[in-house]
Protein backbone atom coordinates (compact mmCIF):
# COMPACT_ATOMS: atom_id res chain seq x y z
CA UNK A 1 0.00 0.00 0.00
CA UNK A 2 1.25 3.43 -1.09
CA UNK A 3 1.14 5.23 2.38
CA UNK A 4 1.29 9.16 2.84
CA UNK A 5 2.36 10.15 6.11
CA UNK A 6 0.96 13.53 5.29
CA UNK A 7 -2.85 13.19 5.72
CA UNK A 8 -2.68 11.13 8.77
CA UNK A 9 -3.46 12.91 12.07
CA UNK A 10 -0.91 12.65 14.78
CA UNK A 11 -2.76 9.69 16.99
CA UNK A 12 -2.51 8.17 13.41
CA UNK A 13 0.67 8.60 12.49
CA UNK A 14 2.15 7.71 16.11
CA UNK A 15 0.19 4.30 16.05
CA UNK A 16 1.60 3.30 12.53
CA UNK A 17 5.36 4.70 13.62
CA UNK A 18 4.96 2.85 17.46
CA UNK A 19 3.87 -0.25 15.66
CA UNK A 20 6.75 -0.12 12.97
CA UNK A 21 9.23 0.42 16.13
CA UNK A 22 7.85 -1.95 18.29
CA UNK A 23 7.99 -4.84 15.80
CA UNK A 24 11.71 -4.62 15.15
CA UNK A 25 12.54 -5.83 18.72
CA UNK A 26 10.13 -8.39 18.51
CA UNK A 27 7.05 -7.41 20.20
CA UNK A 28 4.38 -9.05 19.05
CA UNK A 29 0.73 -7.95 18.81
CA UNK A 30 -1.47 -8.62 21.53
CA UNK A 31 -5.35 -8.33 21.02
CA UNK A 32 -7.67 -7.71 24.16
CA UNK A 33 -11.27 -8.41 24.65
CA UNK A 34 -13.20 -4.63 25.12
CA UNK A 35 -15.41 -6.12 27.95
CA UNK A 36 -13.63 -8.09 31.63
CA UNK A 37 -15.65 -9.13 33.98
CA UNK A 38 -15.98 -6.48 36.88
CA UNK A 39 -14.31 -8.07 39.74
CA UNK A 40 -11.03 -7.97 38.06
CA UNK A 41 -10.62 -3.93 38.51
CA UNK A 42 -12.58 -4.09 42.01
CA UNK A 43 -9.92 -6.55 43.16
CA UNK A 44 -7.00 -3.93 41.95
CA UNK A 45 -8.82 -0.42 41.84
CA UNK A 46 -5.56 1.39 43.30
CA UNK A 47 -3.94 0.10 39.84
CA UNK A 48 -6.52 2.10 37.79
CA UNK A 49 -5.46 5.33 36.67
CA UNK A 50 -8.77 6.34 37.26
CA UNK A 51 -11.35 4.54 39.61
CA UNK A 52 -14.40 5.11 37.63
CA UNK A 53 -15.46 2.24 36.00
CA UNK A 54 -18.08 1.64 33.22
CA UNK A 55 -19.83 -1.63 34.26
CA UNK A 56 -23.06 -3.38 32.43
CA UNK A 57 -24.53 -7.02 33.31
CA UNK A 58 -24.10 -9.32 30.39
CA UNK A 59 -26.56 -11.53 29.39
CA UNK A 60 -25.82 -14.15 31.77
CA UNK A 61 -26.28 -11.92 34.72
CA UNK A 62 -22.72 -11.14 35.44
CA UNK A 63 -21.46 -7.91 36.12
CA UNK A 64 -18.75 -6.48 33.34
CA UNK A 65 -16.77 -3.43 32.73
CA UNK A 66 -15.73 -2.07 29.01
CA UNK A 67 -12.29 -1.63 30.12
CA UNK A 68 -10.43 0.73 32.19
CA UNK A 69 -6.51 -0.61 31.21
CA UNK A 70 -5.03 -3.00 29.37
CA UNK A 71 -2.08 -4.00 31.40
CA UNK A 72 -4.65 -5.87 33.76
CA UNK A 73 -6.22 -7.83 30.75
CA UNK A 74 -2.90 -8.88 29.50
CA UNK A 75 -1.39 -9.87 32.96
CA UNK A 76 -4.13 -11.84 33.75
CA UNK A 77 -3.94 -13.35 30.77
CA UNK A 78 -0.16 -14.49 30.44
CA UNK A 79 1.85 -17.10 32.12
CA UNK A 80 4.83 -15.83 33.53
CA UNK A 81 6.21 -18.41 35.00
CA UNK A 82 8.01 -20.13 32.04
CA UNK A 83 11.61 -19.29 30.90
CA UNK A 84 10.43 -17.41 27.99
CA UNK A 85 9.91 -13.42 28.33
CA UNK A 86 7.47 -12.13 26.58
CA UNK A 87 6.88 -9.15 24.86
CA UNK A 88 3.59 -7.93 23.12
CA UNK A 89 2.15 -4.73 22.50
CA UNK A 90 -1.49 -3.18 21.61
CA UNK A 91 -3.57 -0.53 20.36
CA UNK A 92 -6.50 -0.87 22.33
CA UNK A 93 -9.37 1.67 23.60
CA UNK A 94 -10.00 1.96 27.20
CA UNK A 95 -12.79 4.12 29.17
CA UNK A 96 -12.18 6.26 31.91
CA UNK A 97 -12.90 9.42 33.25
CA UNK A 98 -10.26 12.25 33.21
CA UNK A 99 -9.48 14.23 36.06
CA UNK A 100 -11.72 17.43 36.74
CA UNK A 101 -14.09 15.57 34.13
CA UNK A 102 -17.54 13.99 35.22
CA UNK A 103 -17.81 11.99 32.14
CA UNK A 104 -16.32 8.75 30.40
CA UNK A 105 -14.16 9.55 27.66
CA UNK A 106 -13.02 6.67 24.70
CA UNK A 107 -9.34 6.70 24.50
CA UNK A 108 -7.05 5.31 22.10
CA UNK A 109 -4.00 3.58 24.08
CA UNK A 110 -0.66 1.94 22.69
CA UNK A 111 2.24 0.45 24.61
CA UNK A 112 4.15 -3.06 25.00
CA UNK A 113 4.25 -5.26 28.28
CA UNK A 114 7.53 -7.47 28.69
CA UNK A 115 6.84 -10.08 31.04
CA UNK A 116 9.17 -12.91 32.67
CA UNK A 117 11.96 -13.86 33.99
CA UNK A 118 13.85 -9.96 33.73
CA UNK A 119 17.65 -9.01 32.97
CA UNK A 120 18.58 -5.83 33.12
CA UNK A 121 18.65 -5.84 29.49
CA UNK A 122 14.62 -6.12 29.36
CA UNK A 123 14.75 -2.91 31.88
CA UNK A 124 16.93 -1.28 29.68
CA UNK A 125 15.50 -1.65 26.06
CA UNK A 126 11.63 -1.17 27.54
CA UNK A 127 12.84 2.41 28.86
CA UNK A 128 14.84 2.48 25.46
CA UNK A 129 11.67 2.08 23.38
CA UNK A 130 9.70 4.51 25.81
CA UNK A 131 12.54 7.60 24.75
CA UNK A 132 12.08 6.27 20.85
CA UNK A 133 8.36 6.20 21.31
CA UNK A 134 8.64 9.96 22.27
CA UNK A 135 11.66 10.76 19.68
CA UNK A 136 8.97 9.45 16.78
CA UNK A 137 5.98 11.75 18.03
CA UNK A 138 7.72 15.00 18.30
CA UNK A 139 11.65 15.88 19.03
CA UNK A 140 11.21 17.71 22.20
CA UNK A 141 10.59 15.50 24.31
CA UNK A 142 11.73 14.33 28.19
CA UNK A 143 11.49 11.06 29.58
CA UNK A 144 11.55 11.55 33.62
CA UNK A 145 12.65 8.47 35.46
CA UNK A 146 12.22 7.68 39.15
CA UNK A 147 12.59 4.57 40.93
CA UNK A 148 10.06 3.35 43.97
CA UNK A 149 12.68 1.37 45.68
CA UNK A 150 14.87 4.41 45.93
CA UNK A 151 12.19 6.42 48.06
CA UNK A 152 10.95 3.56 50.01
CA UNK A 153 14.27 3.12 51.31
CA UNK A 154 14.63 6.58 51.77
CA UNK A 155 11.60 7.01 53.35
CA UNK A 156 12.55 3.73 55.65
CA UNK A 157 15.70 5.21 56.50
CA UNK A 158 13.96 8.27 57.76
CA UNK A 159 11.94 6.39 59.84
CA UNK A 160 8.62 6.88 58.03
CA UNK A 161 6.22 4.47 58.90
CA UNK A 162 3.68 2.71 56.50
CA UNK A 163 0.17 4.90 57.50
CA UNK A 164 2.56 8.32 56.94
CA UNK A 165 4.30 7.48 53.59
CA UNK A 166 1.24 7.71 51.31
CA UNK A 167 0.89 11.48 52.67
CA UNK A 168 4.42 11.89 52.17
CA UNK A 169 4.63 10.67 48.76
CA UNK A 170 1.73 13.06 47.99
CA UNK A 171 3.57 15.84 49.38
CA UNK A 172 6.86 14.48 47.04
CA UNK A 173 4.58 14.87 44.38
CA UNK A 174 3.97 18.22 44.18
CA UNK A 175 7.32 19.11 45.43
CA UNK A 176 5.71 20.95 48.57
CA UNK A 177 9.16 21.24 50.63
CA UNK A 178 6.88 23.56 53.02
CA UNK A 179 4.45 20.80 53.80
CA UNK A 180 7.06 17.96 53.54
CA UNK A 181 9.07 20.11 56.47
CA UNK A 182 5.46 20.18 58.56
CA UNK A 183 4.94 16.46 57.65
CA UNK A 184 7.48 15.09 59.00
CA UNK A 185 8.82 17.65 61.72
CA UNK A 186 4.84 16.88 63.26
CA UNK A 187 6.03 13.52 63.24
CA UNK A 188 9.36 14.00 64.80
CA UNK A 189 11.77 13.17 62.09
CA UNK A 190 15.27 14.01 62.45
CA UNK A 191 16.02 17.45 60.52
CA UNK A 192 18.94 15.82 58.71
CA UNK A 193 16.58 13.39 57.64
CA UNK A 194 14.09 15.87 56.52
CA UNK A 195 16.89 18.03 54.68
CA UNK A 196 17.23 14.37 52.62
CA UNK A 197 13.46 13.98 51.41
CA UNK A 198 14.13 17.72 50.90
CA UNK A 199 16.93 16.98 48.61
CA UNK A 200 15.30 14.24 46.78
CA UNK A 201 11.84 15.97 46.01
CA UNK A 202 14.10 18.79 44.42
CA UNK A 203 16.55 17.47 42.65
CA UNK A 204 15.67 17.53 38.90
CA UNK A 205 18.70 17.09 36.27
CA UNK A 206 19.42 15.04 33.47
CA UNK A 207 19.91 11.46 34.53
CA UNK A 208 23.99 11.49 34.22
CA UNK A 209 24.10 14.67 35.99
CA UNK A 210 22.08 13.85 38.94
CA UNK A 211 23.16 10.58 39.76
CA UNK A 212 26.44 11.76 41.50
CA UNK A 213 24.17 14.23 43.19
CA UNK A 214 22.37 11.67 44.57
CA UNK A 215 25.07 8.86 45.92
CA UNK A 216 26.34 10.85 49.06
CA UNK A 217 22.30 9.94 50.04
CA UNK A 218 22.14 6.42 49.21
CA UNK A 219 21.65 4.39 52.59
CA UNK A 220 20.98 1.15 52.99
CA UNK A 221 20.27 -2.20 51.05
CA UNK A 222 17.01 -0.90 48.88
CA UNK A 223 18.82 2.23 48.34
CA UNK A 224 21.63 0.52 47.13
CA UNK A 225 20.32 -1.70 44.61
CA UNK A 226 18.41 0.86 43.51
CA UNK A 227 21.47 3.28 43.06
CA UNK A 228 22.95 0.46 41.21
CA UNK A 229 20.69 0.05 38.71
CA UNK A 230 20.04 3.74 38.04
CA UNK A 231 23.80 3.75 37.48
CA UNK A 232 23.27 0.69 34.98
CA UNK A 233 20.23 1.96 33.12
CA UNK A 234 22.43 5.54 32.59
CA UNK A 235 25.24 3.62 30.92
CA UNK A 236 22.65 1.37 28.81
CA UNK A 237 21.26 4.41 27.57
CA UNK A 238 24.05 5.80 27.11
CA UNK A 239 25.14 2.94 24.79
CA UNK A 240 21.72 3.07 23.25
CA UNK A 241 23.32 6.93 22.23
CA UNK A 242 20.13 9.21 23.52
CA UNK A 243 20.60 9.67 27.24
CA UNK A 244 20.68 13.62 27.10
CA UNK A 245 16.75 13.95 27.38
CA UNK A 246 15.91 11.28 30.18
CA UNK A 247 15.73 12.89 33.88
CA UNK A 248 15.66 11.97 36.90
CA UNK A 249 12.36 13.13 39.39
CA UNK A 250 11.68 11.40 42.21
CA UNK A 251 8.77 13.15 42.70
CA UNK A 252 7.26 11.11 40.05
CA UNK A 253 5.21 7.98 42.32
CA UNK A 254 3.41 5.38 42.11
CA UNK A 255 1.06 3.00 44.27
CA UNK A 256 3.81 0.66 45.94
CA UNK A 257 1.48 -1.75 46.53
CA UNK A 258 2.09 -2.47 42.54
CA UNK A 259 4.92 -0.50 41.53
CA UNK A 260 8.37 -1.69 43.64
CA UNK A 261 10.95 -0.57 40.96
CA UNK A 262 11.75 1.70 38.44
CA UNK A 263 8.71 4.29 36.88
CA UNK A 264 8.96 6.40 33.96
CA UNK A 265 6.64 9.23 32.38
CA UNK A 266 7.22 10.79 29.11
CA UNK A 267 6.58 14.58 28.28
CA UNK A 268 6.13 16.80 24.74
CA UNK A 269 6.71 20.16 24.87
CA UNK A 270 3.40 21.76 24.05
CA UNK A 271 1.28 19.31 25.55
CA UNK A 272 0.35 20.37 29.34
CA UNK A 273 0.18 16.46 30.88
CA UNK A 274 2.74 13.10 30.53
CA UNK A 275 1.97 11.45 27.15
CA UNK A 276 3.86 8.60 28.22
CA UNK A 277 3.58 6.26 31.52
CA UNK A 278 4.99 2.94 32.33
CA UNK A 279 6.80 1.03 35.25
CA UNK A 280 7.99 -2.05 36.47
CA UNK A 281 5.32 -3.54 38.08
CA UNK A 282 6.43 -6.98 39.68
CA UNK A 283 4.13 -6.56 42.67
CA UNK A 284 1.08 -6.85 40.63
CA UNK A 285 1.91 -9.80 39.39
CA UNK A 286 3.07 -11.47 42.37
CA UNK A 287 -0.53 -10.36 43.67
CA UNK A 288 -1.95 -12.63 41.03
CA UNK A 289 -0.12 -15.51 42.33
CA UNK A 290 3.08 -15.31 39.32
CA UNK A 291 6.51 -15.57 40.20
CA UNK A 292 7.55 -13.30 37.50
CA UNK A 293 8.66 -10.13 36.98
CA UNK A 294 6.93 -7.41 34.48
CA UNK A 295 7.59 -3.80 33.08
CA UNK A 296 5.66 -1.74 30.31
CA UNK A 297 4.33 1.40 29.32
CA UNK A 298 1.13 3.10 27.70
CA UNK A 299 1.12 6.06 25.66
CA UNK A 300 -1.56 7.97 25.67
CA UNK A 301 -2.72 9.03 21.83
CA UNK A 302 -5.57 11.03 22.67
CA UNK A 303 -3.20 13.83 24.22
CA UNK A 304 -1.12 14.25 20.81
CA UNK A 305 -4.46 16.05 19.67
CA UNK A 306 -2.94 18.93 21.49
CA UNK A 307 0.92 18.70 19.71
CA UNK A 308 1.27 21.46 17.10
CA UNK A 309 0.33 20.34 13.36
CA UNK A 310 1.17 20.75 9.44
CA UNK A 311 -3.09 21.38 9.39
CA UNK A 312 -3.97 22.00 6.05
CA UNK A 313 -5.84 25.14 6.54
CA UNK A 314 -7.93 24.61 3.02
CA UNK A 315 -10.33 22.16 2.80
CA UNK A 316 -9.39 21.55 -0.74
CA UNK A 317 -6.89 22.81 -3.51
CA UNK A 318 -9.51 23.24 -5.96
CA UNK A 319 -13.17 24.17 -5.86
CA UNK A 320 -15.42 22.84 -8.69
CA UNK A 321 -18.58 24.33 -9.48
CA UNK A 322 -20.45 23.45 -12.98
CA UNK A 323 -23.07 25.43 -14.37
CA UNK A 324 -26.66 23.57 -15.08
CA UNK A 325 -26.22 21.19 -18.01
CA UNK A 326 -22.46 20.48 -17.89
CA UNK A 327 -22.01 17.13 -18.88
CA UNK A 328 -20.35 14.70 -16.41
CA UNK A 329 -18.22 12.89 -18.66
CA UNK A 330 -16.92 16.73 -18.42
CA UNK A 331 -16.78 17.24 -14.96
CA UNK A 332 -15.14 13.75 -14.29
CA UNK A 333 -12.43 15.06 -17.00
CA UNK A 334 -11.69 17.59 -15.16
CA UNK A 335 -11.22 16.60 -11.68
CA UNK A 336 -9.24 13.73 -12.81
CA UNK A 337 -7.03 16.00 -14.56
CA UNK A 338 -6.48 18.36 -11.89
CA UNK A 339 -5.87 14.92 -9.91
CA UNK A 340 -3.49 14.15 -11.53
CA UNK A 341 -1.57 17.24 -10.77
CA UNK A 342 -1.63 16.60 -7.43
CA UNK A 343 -4.30 18.57 -6.70
CA UNK A 344 -7.79 17.56 -4.38
CA UNK A 345 -10.64 18.58 -5.77
CA UNK A 346 -13.96 19.42 -4.12
CA UNK A 347 -17.02 19.38 -6.61
CA UNK A 348 -20.19 21.22 -5.66
CA UNK A 349 -22.84 22.86 -7.48
CA UNK A 350 -22.27 25.94 -6.57
CA UNK A 351 -20.05 28.47 -4.86
CA UNK A 352 -20.29 28.12 -1.02
CA UNK A 353 -18.61 30.18 2.19
CA UNK A 354 -18.48 27.02 4.11
CA UNK A 355 -15.34 25.57 1.99
CA UNK A 356 -12.38 26.58 2.21
CA UNK A 357 -10.29 26.73 -1.07
CA UNK A 358 -6.82 27.72 -2.49
CA UNK A 359 -8.41 28.29 -6.47
CA UNK A 360 -12.25 28.04 -7.73
CA UNK A 361 -12.78 26.82 -11.26
CA UNK A 362 -16.32 27.06 -12.65
CA UNK A 363 -17.52 24.57 -15.55
CA UNK A 364 -19.72 26.41 -18.03
CA UNK A 365 -21.91 24.49 -20.93
CA UNK A 366 -20.35 26.89 -23.36
CA UNK A 367 -16.88 26.17 -22.94
CA UNK A 368 -17.29 22.35 -21.89
CA UNK A 369 -19.55 21.54 -25.34
CA UNK A 370 -16.25 24.14 -27.27
CA UNK A 371 -14.21 21.72 -25.90
CA UNK A 372 -15.93 18.62 -26.68
CA UNK A 373 -16.20 19.88 -30.56
CA UNK B 1 8.84 33.37 27.63
CA UNK B 2 6.90 32.22 31.33
CA UNK B 3 3.42 32.86 31.43
CA UNK B 4 2.44 33.96 35.14
CA UNK B 5 -1.62 34.18 36.25
CA UNK B 6 -2.06 36.11 38.88
CA UNK B 7 -5.04 36.33 40.93
CA UNK B 8 -7.68 39.59 40.77
CA UNK B 9 -7.61 41.63 43.95
CA UNK B 10 -5.33 42.44 46.56
CA UNK B 11 -2.77 39.28 47.15
CA UNK B 12 -2.31 39.29 43.59
CA UNK B 13 -1.17 42.97 43.72
CA UNK B 14 1.26 41.77 47.05
CA UNK B 15 2.39 38.71 44.57
CA UNK B 16 3.44 41.23 41.72
CA UNK B 17 5.36 43.67 44.18
CA UNK B 18 7.55 40.33 45.37
CA UNK B 19 7.61 39.18 41.75
CA UNK B 20 8.76 42.90 40.98
CA UNK B 21 11.44 42.79 43.91
CA UNK B 22 12.89 39.60 42.29
CA UNK B 23 13.67 41.14 39.24
CA UNK B 24 10.53 40.32 37.09
CA UNK B 25 9.11 43.75 37.01
CA UNK B 26 6.55 44.69 34.02
CA UNK B 27 5.47 48.15 34.06
CA UNK B 28 2.67 48.04 31.34
CA UNK B 29 0.99 46.49 33.83
CA UNK B 30 0.46 49.81 35.86
CA UNK B 31 -0.66 51.42 33.31
CA UNK B 32 -4.81 52.17 33.65
CA UNK B 33 -6.49 50.08 30.56
CA UNK B 34 -8.87 47.33 29.73
CA UNK B 35 -5.64 45.11 28.80
CA UNK B 36 -5.69 41.54 30.30
CA UNK B 37 -1.77 40.59 29.25
CA UNK B 38 1.26 42.19 30.28
CA UNK B 39 4.52 41.30 28.70
CA UNK B 40 8.29 42.51 29.21
CA UNK B 41 10.15 40.34 27.25
CA UNK B 42 13.29 41.86 28.02
CA UNK B 43 12.63 39.69 31.40
CA UNK B 44 10.78 37.22 29.60
CA UNK B 45 7.77 37.06 31.59
CA UNK B 46 4.08 37.27 30.41
CA UNK B 47 1.35 38.63 33.20
CA UNK B 48 -2.07 37.82 33.20
CA UNK B 49 -4.93 38.36 36.33
CA UNK B 50 -7.38 35.70 36.48
CA UNK B 51 -10.15 35.05 38.94
CA UNK B 52 -8.25 34.20 42.19
CA UNK B 53 -10.04 30.35 41.78
CA UNK B 54 -9.42 29.92 38.31
CA UNK B 55 -5.22 30.25 38.33
CA UNK B 56 -4.88 26.50 39.15
CA UNK B 57 -6.85 25.64 36.16
CA UNK B 58 -4.31 27.99 34.25
CA UNK B 59 -1.55 26.41 35.46
CA UNK B 60 -2.96 22.74 35.53
CA UNK B 61 -3.55 23.09 32.11
CA UNK B 62 -0.45 24.52 30.71
CA UNK B 63 -1.94 28.16 29.92
CA UNK B 64 0.17 29.19 32.64
CA UNK B 65 3.52 28.05 33.32
CA UNK B 66 3.38 29.48 37.33
CA UNK B 67 0.88 31.13 39.23
CA UNK B 68 -0.02 32.35 42.30
CA UNK B 69 -3.20 30.92 44.11
CA UNK B 70 -4.03 30.61 48.00
CA UNK B 71 -3.90 26.79 49.60
CA UNK B 72 -7.50 27.02 50.17
CA UNK B 73 -8.17 26.95 46.33
CA UNK B 74 -5.40 24.23 46.17
CA UNK B 75 -6.98 22.27 48.48
CA UNK B 76 -10.26 22.23 47.39
CA UNK B 77 -9.55 21.58 43.52
CA UNK B 78 -6.82 19.28 43.96
CA UNK B 79 -4.77 20.14 40.79
CA UNK B 80 -1.96 18.27 39.20
CA UNK B 81 0.17 20.91 39.64
CA UNK B 82 3.81 21.52 41.93
CA UNK B 83 3.77 23.62 44.52
CA UNK B 84 6.99 24.94 44.69
CA UNK B 85 6.79 27.51 47.44
CA UNK B 86 5.16 29.20 50.42
CA UNK B 87 4.98 33.05 49.46
CA UNK B 88 3.97 34.15 53.57
CA UNK B 89 1.32 36.53 52.27
CA UNK B 90 -1.99 36.43 51.90
CA UNK B 91 -1.45 34.47 55.59
CA UNK B 92 -5.30 33.96 57.19
CA UNK B 93 -6.93 30.29 58.14
CA UNK B 94 -10.09 28.11 56.84
CA UNK B 95 -12.04 27.20 60.33
CA UNK B 96 -15.47 26.26 61.43
CA UNK B 97 -17.73 28.97 62.82
CA UNK B 98 -21.03 29.25 64.06
CA UNK B 99 -23.75 31.27 66.24
CA UNK B 100 -21.51 31.98 69.96
CA UNK B 101 -24.35 30.21 71.40
CA UNK B 102 -24.62 26.77 69.24
CA UNK B 103 -23.54 23.67 70.93
CA UNK B 104 -22.64 20.42 68.65
CA UNK B 105 -24.06 17.83 70.62
CA UNK B 106 -23.52 14.99 67.64
CA UNK B 107 -27.11 13.38 68.06
CA UNK B 108 -28.51 14.89 64.42
CA UNK B 109 -26.34 15.27 61.20
CA UNK B 110 -24.67 18.65 61.08
CA UNK B 111 -25.51 21.06 58.30
CA UNK B 112 -22.86 22.98 57.32
CA UNK B 113 -22.69 26.00 54.86
CA UNK B 114 -19.79 26.68 52.86
CA UNK B 115 -18.20 27.49 49.77
CA UNK B 116 -15.69 24.89 50.08
CA UNK B 117 -17.46 21.25 50.31
CA UNK B 118 -14.53 19.24 49.20
CA UNK B 119 -11.91 20.40 52.45
CA UNK B 120 -15.42 20.49 54.50
CA UNK B 121 -15.93 17.05 53.53
CA UNK B 122 -12.59 15.98 54.40
CA UNK B 123 -12.48 17.44 57.46
CA UNK B 124 -15.83 16.24 58.96
CA UNK B 125 -14.66 12.63 57.16
CA UNK B 126 -11.74 12.80 59.53
CA UNK B 127 -13.70 13.21 62.97
CA UNK B 128 -16.56 10.98 61.31
CA UNK B 129 -19.38 13.59 61.70
CA UNK B 130 -22.13 13.12 59.62
CA UNK B 131 -22.45 16.44 58.04
CA UNK B 132 -25.36 18.13 54.84
CA UNK B 133 -22.76 19.98 53.12
CA UNK B 134 -25.10 23.41 51.50
CA UNK B 135 -22.69 25.21 48.62
CA UNK B 136 -23.07 28.38 48.94
CA UNK B 137 -20.75 30.93 46.28
CA UNK B 138 -21.07 33.98 48.81
CA UNK B 139 -22.17 35.87 52.23
CA UNK B 140 -21.89 32.35 53.61
CA UNK B 141 -22.31 34.22 57.47
CA UNK B 142 -25.83 34.94 56.40
CA UNK B 143 -26.31 31.02 57.09
CA UNK B 144 -26.42 30.24 60.27
CA UNK B 145 -27.68 33.53 60.94
CA UNK B 146 -30.96 32.85 59.30
CA UNK B 147 -30.95 29.11 60.24
CA UNK B 148 -30.27 27.80 56.47
CA UNK B 149 -26.93 26.44 58.62
CA UNK B 150 -26.04 25.20 61.75
CA UNK B 151 -22.21 25.97 60.94
CA UNK B 152 -19.80 27.32 58.25
CA UNK B 153 -16.42 26.72 56.63
CA UNK B 154 -14.80 29.46 55.48
CA UNK B 155 -11.76 31.45 55.69
CA UNK B 156 -10.85 33.62 58.96
CA UNK B 157 -8.50 36.42 58.77
CA UNK B 158 -9.53 38.93 61.41
CA UNK B 159 -12.26 37.72 62.99
CA UNK B 160 -13.93 40.64 62.38
CA UNK B 161 -16.57 39.85 60.14
CA UNK B 162 -17.58 37.04 62.23
CA UNK B 163 -17.72 39.19 65.37
CA UNK B 164 -20.01 41.65 63.84
CA UNK B 165 -22.34 39.07 63.01
CA UNK B 166 -22.80 37.69 66.30
CA UNK B 167 -20.70 34.63 64.91
CA UNK B 168 -17.12 32.72 66.43
CA UNK B 169 -14.73 30.84 64.97
CA UNK B 170 -14.38 27.39 66.79
CA UNK B 171 -11.99 24.86 65.39
CA UNK B 172 -9.08 25.96 62.66
CA UNK B 173 -9.38 23.06 59.96
CA UNK B 174 -5.90 24.81 58.24
CA UNK B 175 -3.91 27.27 57.47
CA UNK B 176 -3.69 29.40 54.71
CA UNK B 177 -1.82 31.75 52.87
CA UNK B 178 -0.51 32.02 49.12
CA UNK B 179 1.52 29.58 46.88
CA UNK B 180 3.78 29.77 43.97
CA UNK B 181 2.46 26.79 41.85
CA UNK B 182 4.01 25.21 38.91
CA UNK B 183 2.47 23.52 35.60
CA UNK B 184 4.43 20.07 36.09
CA UNK B 185 5.08 19.80 32.22
CA UNK B 186 6.37 24.00 32.11
CA UNK B 187 8.80 22.91 34.82
CA UNK B 188 10.46 20.34 33.22
CA UNK B 189 10.43 22.14 29.67
CA UNK B 190 11.20 25.86 31.12
CA UNK B 191 13.32 24.43 34.13
CA UNK B 192 16.29 26.59 34.23
CA UNK B 193 13.79 29.97 34.23
CA UNK B 194 11.63 28.52 36.86
CA UNK B 195 14.03 27.37 38.58
CA UNK B 196 15.97 30.55 38.67
CA UNK B 197 12.79 32.66 39.48
CA UNK B 198 11.82 30.61 42.29
CA UNK B 199 15.41 31.31 43.92
CA UNK B 200 14.92 34.72 43.19
CA UNK B 201 11.35 34.93 44.70
CA UNK B 202 12.65 33.74 47.59
CA UNK B 203 15.60 35.65 48.13
CA UNK B 204 13.27 38.51 47.22
CA UNK B 205 11.32 37.16 50.48
CA UNK B 206 14.13 36.54 52.67
CA UNK B 207 15.01 40.73 51.78
CA UNK B 208 11.73 41.83 53.12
Amino acid sequence: MNFSEGILKNDEYAIYKLRELYRQYGYSHYKVSKFEEYDLYARNKNFLVSENILTFTDTNGKLMALKPDVTLSIVKNVNGNDDAVRKLYYNETVYRTAAGSDGFREIMQTGLECIGTLGLYDVCEVIMLAQKSLSLIAEDYILDLSHMGFLTGLLEQAGICNEDTEGLLHCMANKNKAEILTYCTSRGIAADEIEKICLVTDLYAPLQEALPRIRPLVCGEKMEKAYEQLCSIQSMMQTYGNDTRIYLDFSMTQDMRYYNDIIFRGFLNGIPESVLSGGRYDSLLQRMGKQAGAIGFAVYLDRLEFLPTMRDTFDCDVLLTYEDGVRTEAIVQTVESFQRDGRRVLVQPGQTDMIRYREHVHLSTQETEGQNQ
Amino acid sequence: MINIALPKGRLGEKAYRIFEQAGYECPSIHEENRKLIFENPEKGVRYFWVKPSDVVIYVERGAADIGIAGKDIILEYEPDIYELADLGIGKCRMAVACKKEFCDTRDRTLRVATKFPHIARGYYNRISREIDIIKLNGSIELAPILGLSDVIVDIVETGKTLLENDLEPRETIVDISARLVANKVSYKFKNKEISAMCQALRAAQANK
